[in-house]
């Protein structure tokens, strides 16, 4: 296996900067906002980029949820492996409140069309936007976009883009990993 | 997370230990579902599901129905009163041809003991057992297990009692199953003339005085006298039974601490727990039915995603 450092840990650190600020920009006080993590790998980046708009820009209380999509995935009974099911924490509805998708990497988007099912369940949301720290060029299934990237990379399909963090993995860095 | 050893839910009898935690960790997930504005997941939505009661059932069949529903499953319904099983045809007849109509999955509920065993070696679909005679009642006694975790913590080193007609009991025997798996410690009680025989063997220790059993254990599981199961007589009076082996609230209060008390249902009221028992805040009965829906969720979508397409 080759290991390709793709973002190092300062990198992550201005990139996770801007993309608080471009939040800011968009949303003002997160008064009608909710950010939400994607289970298992998202919610990582979202409590990180909630650390820096409440301690560094002073921003309170700022509502966050963790939701799991397995229940809501198109390959179901397709594939050997068996889906493994997260936990969902949504303590709130969704109704008429601006939603932000918050994902580590966006590669096929069927992770993204199913999590755009699953926060249906929790009330119809006034408009919903996607945040993600790395953004797969050219490997999309579906016509999904994100509205806030932090990095575009072309990796080819036996890549894989690992994000790590240092409250789970130990250390802040993005990889490209050959197999 | 893995994947259940089994492809069929015959009994508990049949799972591992490892299935019923895979099970409660999955119903966690599920809980959590039927708590949401929207209650309903599409997994199943290209999964089909009988619903084949040759035994009356409300309880039962409601929660299975919910459950797959919830699951966006596709549901048919059956009853043995109103089929062609009145004009003479087999069991294995009935299910191929409702299996001819393109169905995966098969929950269902037979007076005779066995029937999903047999079943499932004769027709090609997953089998989920409802209640089979007196033999086994696998998903009552997995929900039964998750309430006593969801109140207690933890099933494992807990003492529960089942009280009642243990004898004519496919709870009872599922809950001995799944208990003495999940590591609790297990006595049953009541009129000896309802306890089976040899039932030691399965790791349990009969207590016939009631007093003395919930004195001992940290949950009650009240089983319901099932006159409709008895032809002859086993105790004196119903009155006497009451005075036996019936729960109130003078007794539940006499004892040095705070113990669960459970029911299958439907309850007899008045007869093995009275009313103010039932309505305590001791009782976890209706938490036990709002788990049921989960747990059958579980147990479900465990035995769908091992359904080959």
């Amino acid at each position: 296996m080759n290991h390709k450092v793709l973002l190092t840990a300062k990198e992550v650190n201005i990139i996770l900067h801007r993309l608080a600020c471009q939040l800011i920009e968009n949303h003002k006080d997160f008064s009608k906002t909710v950010l939400i993590g994607i289970q298992p790998r998202g919610i990582f980046l979202a409590d990180r980029l909630i650390k820096i708009l409440e301690e560094e820009y002073k921003i309170p209380n700022i509502q966050k949820g963790n939701l799991d999509i397995t229940f809501y995935r198109d390959d179901f009974r397709r594939g050997e492996k068996i889906l493994e099911a997260n936990k969902t924490d949504i303590d709130f509805v969704v109704e008429d409140k601006n939603v932000v998708f918050i994902d580590d990497v966006l590669y096929t988007g069927r992770s993204i069309r199913a999590a755009l099912t699953a926060i249906q369940s929790f009330g119809r949301p006034t408009n919903i936007e996607l945040l993600t720290l790395i953004d797969r060029r050219f490997s999309r299934h579906l016509p999904i976009q994100p509205n806030y990237r932090g990095r575009q990379v072309d990796a080819i399909n036996n890549e894989k883009v690992k994000v790590s963090w240092l409250e789970n993995e130990g250390e802040d860095a993005v990889y490209v990993i050959n197999t | 997370m893995g994947e259940l050893s089994v492809s069929h839910l015959l009994g508990i009898k049949y799972l591992q230990k490892s299935d019923i935690d895979l099970i409660f960790e999955t119903a966690d997930h599920f809980k959590e579902v039927i708590n949401r504005p929207i209650k309903k997941v599409p997994s199943l939505r290209d999964i089909t599901i009988a619903n084949l009661f040759f035994e009356n059932s409300t309880r039962t069949r409601l929660s299975f129905e919910l459950a797959e529903k919830r699951l966006s499953a596709d549901v048919v319904n059956f009853s043995a009163a109103s089929s062609s099983v009145k004009k003479g045809e087999t069991l294995v007849d009935t299910v191929n041809n409702i299996l001819s109509m393109k169905v995966d999955m098969v929950v269902m509920r037979h007076p005779n003991p066995g029937a999903g065993v047999f079943l499932s070696k004769h027709v090609n679909a997953s089998i989920i057992n409802a209640g089979d005679g007196a033999h086994e009642h696998p998903t009552q006694a997995l929900l039964d297990s998750y309430s006593i975790r969801e109140r207690l913590g933890d099933v494992a080193g807990k003492k529960v009692v089942i009280v009642g007609d243990i004898l004519h009991s496919r709870v009872a025997l599922s809950n001995i199953f799944a208990l003495n798996k999940l590591g609790a410690k297990v006595k049953v009680c009541g009129p000896l003339t309802l306890i089976p025989k040899h039932i030691e063997s399965l790791g349990v220790t009969v207590e016939p005085n009631l007093e003395k059993a919930l004195n001992w254990c940290d949950v009650a599981n009240m089983l319901r006298v099932q006159n409709e199961r008895m032809e002859v007589s086993y105790f004196p009076s119903t009155r006497e039974y009451r005075q036996q082996f019936g729960v109130n609230k003078q007794l539940l209060n006499s004892l040095d601490k705070e113990i669960v008390i459970m029911h299958p249902g439907p309850i007899n009221r008045g007869v093995e727990i009275t009313s103010d028992v039932a309505d305590s805040k001791q009782a976890i009965i209706l938490d036990q039915v709002e788990n049921g829906v989960a747990i059958r969720m579980a147990v479900i979508y465990l035995l769908a995603s091992k359904i080959k397409q």
